[in-house]
């Protein structure tokens, strides 16, 4: 199981931006190692973001997104308190979801 | 030319068969992004999988450093202030796959995304949108001192 996400959600006025920080290597599957070989896939393809129950950002990465990937969207319609979901699956089928609440 | 029923069912069993034999996939046949758009080796077919290309607007903006000195860390980031805007695709023009990443805005959300993705060398970084059906696109230069697509 991979590390937990760091997620930050803040309301400013009726928008509310959320901050995500998730914990993977993104290996594209093109690097080699010491030995020549090539060293396997292994990134982080689907992310969804949820609100209450309603997807508010999907995303599709490739290999070429940055190891530890960052994410930040804003959305309207979060109040305090309001919980946010993010979850990612990775190309190995592994998946993780963590939440926060809107502070 | 007459044009038979026949003819038809020739035309469309041609398209299946390319379908099928992987000559162009599905995703391209319908022009909508799955997994396989990824894959996409040249800007050119990046954009295809897209949708084909994209109008500039000056009313997308993409955010990338000038300078990049580690590419293996840059920050990038697309708004666009189009109405109805319902994705968002990143394009990092010089990577091997330069199809990077793909969002999906839903009604509420605004279009405004940052994320953090590899470079290989000093690329153009092109934000392309999608608002109401059409596709538009920007633009910006960022040059890497160190790339980050290598071993």
């Amino acid at each position: 199981m991979a590390d937990p996400m760091r997620i930050r959600a803040g309301l400013s006025g009726d928008t509310t931006t959320v901050r995500v920080l998730m914990s993977h290597p993104m290996e594209p599957g093109t690097r080699k190692d010491a030995s020549g070989a090539t060293i396997p896939a292994h990134f982080i393809k689907d992310v969804e973001a949820t609100h209450n129950g309603k997807s508010v950002l999907k995303a599709m990465f490739s290999g070429s997104v940055s190891q530890n990937p960052f994410l930040s969207f804003k959305f309207k319609g979060g109040a305090k308190g309001d919980k946010v979901v993010v979850k990612w699956t990775d190309n190995k089928g592994e998946s993780r979801t963590d939440e926060a609440a809107i502070a | 030319m007459k044009s038979t029923r026949r003819d038809a069912i020739k035309t469309t069993g041609a398209f299946a068969t390319l379908v099928s034999l992987g000559i162009i996939t599905q995703a391209q046949a319908n022009a909508a992004v799955t997994h396989d758009s990824f894959q996409a080796k040249t800007l050119q077919d990046a954009l295809k999988a897209i949708g084909g290309q994209a109008a500039t607007s000056d009313q997308v903006s993409v955010v990338s450093p000038d300078i990049a000195e580690n590419g293996a860390v840059v920050p990038v980031g697309a708004t666009s202030k189009l109405p109805n805007t319902t994705e968002i695709y990143l394009i990092v023009e010089k990577n091997p796959t330069p199809l990077s990443c793909g969002f999906m805005i839903p009604a509420g959300t605004e279009a405004d995304v940052q994320t953090r993705l590899k470079m290989g060398q000093s690329t153009n970084v092109i934000a392309v949108v999608k608002a109401d059906g059409k596709l538009y696109s920007a633009t910006k230069e960022t040059k890497v001192t160190l790339g980050g697509c290598g071993g």
